[in-house]
């Protein structure tokens, strides 16, 4: 039960957290957690698995043809390939617990050390690329909705629509080859390529977030539209509540609720998105490492990219359930 | 036709440590070609009595037996046939309305045959064969009611179950479906489970009534008598909130004797059904009322009273209303 | 833009049939501006593929080492490549390969995606959910870090990336599948098929998948659209097509390095592949739009028809009715309405589902309305309390509340007034609570907005209202949200928040349907000693004349949008003179109906708003309908005793009759075909 105290001046997120402590969140956290480990554990075993996948020898292949004998099957034992397949596994997952990856093929550096490297500059693009992705999408997609309720503003909806469309169906990787085209080359505003100033980051954000945010928008839009029909912002109609009032503070929450778990998906393909933009961009992260790794068969390094690369999914899928949960009292209990 | 019983019959819903029994230990027997109505409130349980009937839900205990022997689901159409509630959503929108009966009659028949037999179903519920061809969308809601129950009949079953079948229907149209249930029932004898919320429709087509409270019977008997007499005071409440427009605007139920407390009680709660009688809580017979009556909040009470009543004060009560003058 | 497959085409004589029904829906979609333009542009690349590789193969791959890496020019329109080939040509070429491999990946990823999703049928329920688990562990990775994972499984190449991508985009479509399926599956037909003794396989065949069928063919449209796209990342990673062979993906790689010199070389694939991209994209899109309208089309009449304006359709009706009178009340009516009537807009001209409906509320009174769905009834109340949204429009000769006109001036003007005297009961109490704020917030919104109090004070009246509606443990239960009310007490919560002010009227709009009988007598009650305590106005709307004759003084009856008759509730049995009222009156069964006659119906069906006849729209239903009935609509006249009805045969035929099964009501089963 909550407190008369706790309603009084209490912000949204305490009333959501009051809510889900009630009863049904410590259920909630406990299959969530569940499944978060059922995943990582399918991602872990997945990505040890991969290496095993592949027809051939990965050492052979990895050296090509003309390597000697001796020195393949010297990678091999290093490798532990002759192993069982049993041993091999345990040994991988031991060493997941320790932080030790493996050792790259081509440049006998730790993939830990290769991926600590790479991580922070990967981080920042996808984390500010999330960012400026919502800071469009949520006001331009509500304002649309108000705009174009009921049939209003036809003109108006079909620019968006249509902008909206296009914008969301250029993948990232041509965005940014565009947005080199534009800013880089024509006009001369920001580099071309690389990692620098501040200004280096502008287009590879730019690249990453603008077709999501289109998207976005779109969704919050419908989301808009379909929360102003229905009866309960009727019922607040009929309170004769001024409109900011009701789309502020009756429609957007049921907006966001609907468009987090349609957006989910989108916000976890821009991490992946990560991959093409670096290598439009030249930008020194796990992207264009894994590619160099993927093109240079050096499987070690792919493995442990891949692994950080699920996580990274894992924990967005995460952090948008519990948003869920905290924005939406309901949601903690339809989970199932 | 056959008799249908249910025997102990229990049907929980979800795991064993949060789960819900939305059945629970119900007898009830529908004796060869009658109608047994079955009325309750939402989640009394008995939509999901209904699909246990027809094999559509697992028992969690008991059994049903058909003509005494216990029911089994094999290939083939089933010996207890459903006509389900909403029209719009019991028939296949992308399948004639033919192939939907035709699909029900009992595999093995000749195409002719089929065509023949489906026509005659057409022929039995009023609508005209030629009309097989067409599609759900081409039909009101009273006619595709009228479709599935031919499509119950087509599989020559030997029980119908009868869910709330004018619930979803147009005043003006559910008498058409009401009066088809009463003649067939009166041209093919057909042994008829018939689940209503409303007292009126059942009382209309049903030679017994079943009362159901939180998954059990709480009185069962004949219809007339069950209506002029209720035993259970569950019953009588039910009776008493039949709106009627004849009756008096002057008498507002609100003179009841009962206290406020049971006139604003809330519906119990399915999934934490109370203990002792199942109704205490609501009842105006019972310990809210009589501070005597504790037994109401620890003892559950047996059916051992005229019409079945399950209740420990059942002869108790006057009935409330003259009905059926 | 209405289907062409409406329920206004029931039962006329030429009834399309559903195969062209499909048809006619694809060709409509095809006559949408998006629909043509997406659809066009599919052809066109379609087309290119096919033909582009036997046109200008030559000249993709003629090596001319006096002209490279140009910039556009007359020969050559997007320039050249490092050895002097021309870019144009190799775009154009380059389709087949790319709308190919994208198809087939597509493929790939629709067989495994059908086989996953619809193994949970097919499979028992343990096997089944483990399936089900696994795919919705796999659909959480994003589908370009899938591709990268079979890329390296499969290798780098052509091959490996069909497989991979097909591989990555399988359980998005399996999930697709699986949710389409299960929905069909709890549909009531399956479990009728089912209990028919259909097996498994043939109801995953005959009903399953006829019904999902149309929502996959336009998502593995979208998804080819995806798999282009991801192909062409692919190949400009390096993963995909490898040279000599070229795709879009790799003529963008190829041109990126060069951006500098000669841009086109890099932005030209790049065009082409959003062109196609969209082409799918667009085109999936607008079918699936086309299709979506079609299925909440099918869904049959809700109880408050005429509310959207897609419901209705077609047709201008007459205008110039009589002006009707308003009916009695007495003193200063609390509610004036004259001639009111709410139109919209459709494809041949308005629509108006509610005609020239006059009537007065007098202090304290009780007034009902009854009809049938569609008839107006709902959309009556929402134009009286100026609810009704564009693109509706309400007319009325008169509409004042309190003596004030309501109808004249903004929404702002009236709102203090319409927020504290006039109250609002929905019907459906599950879906009327905002599921994301707590009751009490939601009841003390009215008093922070129109009554000037503050937080604290405004929660202390909405749990002191709360209690007035008997709410038990009203200070806790205003601390709840919605989900945690019951559906009673939700709709006490309701009644409560509509006393927040002090209202002359409350207009209820079926109050009652979606509660059980017991519930439903409380709430009942509790709108009887509201209105006994506080001298309030009801309007009480309900399609159950029991309810109605039960809680109210004075009853309107409403039919196809017009009010048919209006008379005391307590005569409504014994008293009725428009044939429709005693009809609907007669077909519905109490406690005292015989049960030795069949009951009474009423033929035919209730006329479609969207084309109204000319003259009295009961007539093709009424058994007293004369040649006058067709031509000419009856006005509702006053009898001089306050009662009014439209009928040019008012109370023909026992209007003293107490039997009320010897009213002229046709003992028919009505709608025989």
């Amino acid at each position: 039960m909550t407190s008369t105290s706790a309603e009084r001046g209490a912000t949204a997120a305490h009333r959501g957290v009051a809510a889900a402590l009630d009863g049904p969140w410590p259920r909630f956290a406990a299959r969530r957690v569940g499944r978060l480990v059922v995943s990582l554990w399918v991602l872990v075993t997945a990505s040890f698995l991969m290496i095993h996948l592949i027809p051939g020898d990965p050492v052979r292949s990895a050296l090509g043809p003309t390597a000697p004998a001796a020195l393949v099957s010297a990678r091999r034992e290093s490798l532990g390939l002759d192993d069982a397949l049993v041993v091999q596994y345990l040994h991988f997952l031991s060493g997941l617990f320790t932080g030790d990856l493996g050792t790259s093929l081509t440049s006998q550096l730790p993939v830990s050390q290769v991926i600590a490297q790479r991580l922070p500059s990967t981080v920042q693009l996808a984390v500010l690329a999330f960012g400026v992705a919502f800071a469009l999408a949520v006001p331009i997609g509500v304002g649309m909705g108000v705009l174009t309720r009921g049939g209003r503003a036809r003109g108006r909806e079909l620019a968006f629509s249509s902008s909206s469309v296009v914008l969301g169906a250029i993948p990232e990787f041509l965005l940014g080859v565009g947005l080199v085209y534009l800013f880089a080359v024509e006009l001369g505003w920001f580099p071309v390529a690389g990692r620098s100033d501040a200004s280096s980051y502008v287009l590879p954000v730019l690249a990453l977030s603008l077709g999501p945010a289109a998207a976005l928008a779109r969704i919050m839009r419908v989301e808009m539209l379909s929360v102003l029909q229905t009866d309960y912002v009727r019922t607040a109609r009929a309170k004769r509540l001024p409109a900011p009032r009701i789309y502020l503070r009756h429609a957007l929450p049921n907006a966001l609720t609907s468009t987090i778990t349609l957006g989910g998906l989108l916000l976890s393909a821009l991490v992946a998105g990560t991959v093409l933009v670096e290598n439009v961009f030249a930008w020194p992260g796990l992207g264009s490492t894994i590619v160099a790794s993927i093109l240079g068969k050096d499987y070690p390094v792919v493995q442990g990219i891949v692994l950080v690369y699920g996580a990274g999914v894992l924990l967005v899928n995460l952090a948008v359930d519990v948003a869920l949960a905290l924005l939406d009292p309901r949601s903690a209990i339809r989970e199932s | 036709m056959s008799e249908l019983r249910f025997d102990g019959v229990t049907i929980r819903y979800g795991n064993r440590r949060r789960g819900t029994t939305a059945v629970d230990g119900v007898d009830l027997t529908v004796p060869d070609g009658a109608v047994v109505g079955l009325v309750g409130e939402s989640g009394s349980g008995k939509s999901t009595l209904a699909r246990a009937a027809v094999g559509l839900l697992p028992l969690t205990g008991g059994q049903i037996l058909l003509d005494g022997q216990p029911l089994r689901h094999g290939s083939g159409p089933r010996p207890v046939q459903m006509v389900f509630q909403d029209p719009y959503s019991s028939l296949d929108p992308r399948m004639t309305i033919g192939d939907s009966i035709g699909e029900a009659v009992p595999r093995g028949t000749r195409s002719a045959d089929r065509r023949q037999e489906v026509a005659r179903l057409l022929e039995l519920v009023e609508l005209d064969p030629a009309r097989a061809g067409a599609y759900p969308a081409q039909l009101s809601g009273g006619q595709r009611q009228r479709v599935a129950v031919a499509r119950a009949l087509a599989a020559r079953p030997q029980v119908i179950v009868a869910d709330e079948i004018t619930s979803a229907l147009d005043v003006s149209i559910q008498g058409t479906v009401l009066n088809l249930v009463r003649r067939l029932q009166r041209e093919l004898g057909t042994s008829m489970l018939f689940i209503s919320h409303n007292l009126a429709v059942v009382r209309y087509v049903a030679s017994e009534i079943a009362v159901m409270y939180l998954g059990r019977i709480v009185e069962h008997g004949p219809t007339a008598e069950v209506l002029a007499d209720p035993q259970h005071p569950y019953t009588r409440d039910l009776l008493a909130a039949v709106p009627e427009s004849t009756r008096a605007r002057s008498a507002p139920v609100t003179a009841d004797p009962a206290p406020a407390a049971i006139a604003a009680a809330e519906p119990a709660d399915p999934h934490a059904p109370p203990p002792g009688c199942r109704y205490h809580p609501r009842c105006p017979v019972g310990p809210l009322v009589h501070g005597d009556r504790e037994i109401c909040r620890t003892t559950e009470p047996t059916a051992e009273h005229r019409h079945a009543a399950a209740c420990h004060f059942a002869p108790a009560g006057r009935p409330l209303l003259r009905v059926a003058d | 833009m209405t289907s062409p497959t409406t329920d206004s085409v029931e039962g006329a004589p030429a009834v399309p049939r559903r195969r062209s029904a499909v048809r006619a829906r694809w060709l409509a979609v095809l006559r949408t501006p998006v629909g043509a333009g997406a659809g066009l542009l599919l052809a066109l690349v379609l087309l290119l593929a096919v033909f582009a590789p036997l046109l200008w193969s030559d000249r993709a791959e003629t090596f001319d080492t006096g002209s490279v890496l140009q910039g556009a020019s007359a020969d050559h329109w997007v320039g050249t490549d490092n050895l002097g080939r021309d870019l144009f040509y190799r775009v154009l070429v380059a389709t087949r390969l790319s709308i190919g491999l994208a198809l087939m990946a597509t493929s790939i990823a629709v067989v495994i995606g059908l086989v996953l999703g619809t193994a949970p049928l097919l499979l028992g329920r343990r096997a089944g959910r483990l399936v089900t688990a696994g795919v919705n562990i796999a659909v959480a990775f994003p589908g370009l870090l899938l591709a990268l994972f079979f890329a390296v499984v499969f290798g780098v190449g052509m091959t490996g990336a069909v497989l991979a991508i097909g591989f990555a985009g399988a359980p998005a479509f399996a999930r697709l599948t699986h949710t389409l399926a299960a929905g069909i599956a709890e549909r009531d037909f399956v479990a009728a098929a089912r209990i028919a003794g259909v097996g498994r396989t043939r109801l995953l065949l005959r009903h399953v998948l006829p019904n999902i069928g149309e929502p996959l063919v336009v998502n593995a449209t979208i998804g080819a659209g995806g798999a282009l796209l991801a192909f062409a990342g692919l190949s400009f990673l390096g993963l995909g097509v490898q040279a000599p062979s070229y795709d879009w993906g790799r003529l963008l790689q190829d041109g990126l390095s060069g951006i500098y010199i000669h841009p086109e070389a890099a932005l030209a694939p790049g065009v082409a592949i959003v062109v196609a991209g969209l082409a799918f994209n667009l085109f999936g899109e607008a079918v699936a739009k086309g299709i979506g309208l079609t299925a909440t089309v099918g869904g049959g009449f809700g109880p408050a028809a005429g509310r959207s304006p897609d419901r209705v359709s077609a047709a201008p009706t007459d205008d110039g009715r009589p002006a009707t009178d308003p009916g009695r009340a007495e003193g200063r009516p609390v509610l004036d309405v004259q001639d009111l009537s709410v139109s919209f807009p459709g494809p041949n001209g308005p629509v108006r589902p509610v005609r020239g409906v006059s009537f007065r509320i007098g202090r304290g009174e009780a007034v009902g309305v009854v009809g049938e769905s569609g008839s107006g009834k709902s959309l009556t109340a929402l134009a009286i309390a100026r609810l009704v949204e564009r693109p509706g429009v309400v007319d009325a000769g008169r509409l004042e509340f309190m003596g004030t006109d309501v109808l004249a001036g903004s929404d702002r003007s009236h709102r203090r007034l319409l927020g504290t005297a006039f109250a609002m009961v929905f019907q459906d109490p599950m879906t009327s609570f905002n599921p994301t704020r707590r009751i009490g917030r939601q009841l003390a919104e009215v008093a922070e907005q129109h009554q000037g109090m503050n937080r604290r004070q405004a929660f202390g009246r909405a749990v002191d209202r709360l209690r007035s509606v008997r709410v038990p443990a009203a200070e806790r239960r205003a601390h709840q949200y919605p989900h945690e009310f019951s559906g009673g007490m939700r709709q006490r919560a309701m009644i409560g928040m509509g006393l927040m002010g002090e209202p002359s009227l409350i207009v209820a709009d079926e109050p009652t349907t979606a509660l059980d009988v017991t519930v439903q007598r409380q709430v009942l009650d509790l709108l009887e000693s509201v209105r006994a305590a506080d001298d309030v106005a009801l309007l009480l709307i309900s399609h159950d004349v029991a309810v109605v004759g039960q809680v109210c003084d004075r009853v309107l009856v409403m039919y196809a949008g017009r009010v048919v008759e209006d008379l005391p509730a307590a005569e409504l049995r014994t008293g009725a003179r428009h044939p429709y009222t005693r009809a609907l009156v007669a077909t519905v069964p109490d406690m005292h109906v015989d049960l030795d006659q069949p009951l009474p119906t009423i033929p035919g069906r209730p006329v479609d708003p969207a084309s109204q006849p000319p003259g009295c729209a009961y007539a093709p239903r009424c058994p007293l309908a004369s040649a006058r009935c067709v031509e000419e609509d009856p006005a509702l006249a006053d009898d001089g005793a306050g009662r009014r009805v439209a009928c040019w045969h008012a109370g023909e035929i026992g209007t003293d009759t107490d039997v009320p099964g010897a009213a002229p009501v046709a003992l028919t089963s009505g709608e025989r075909a």
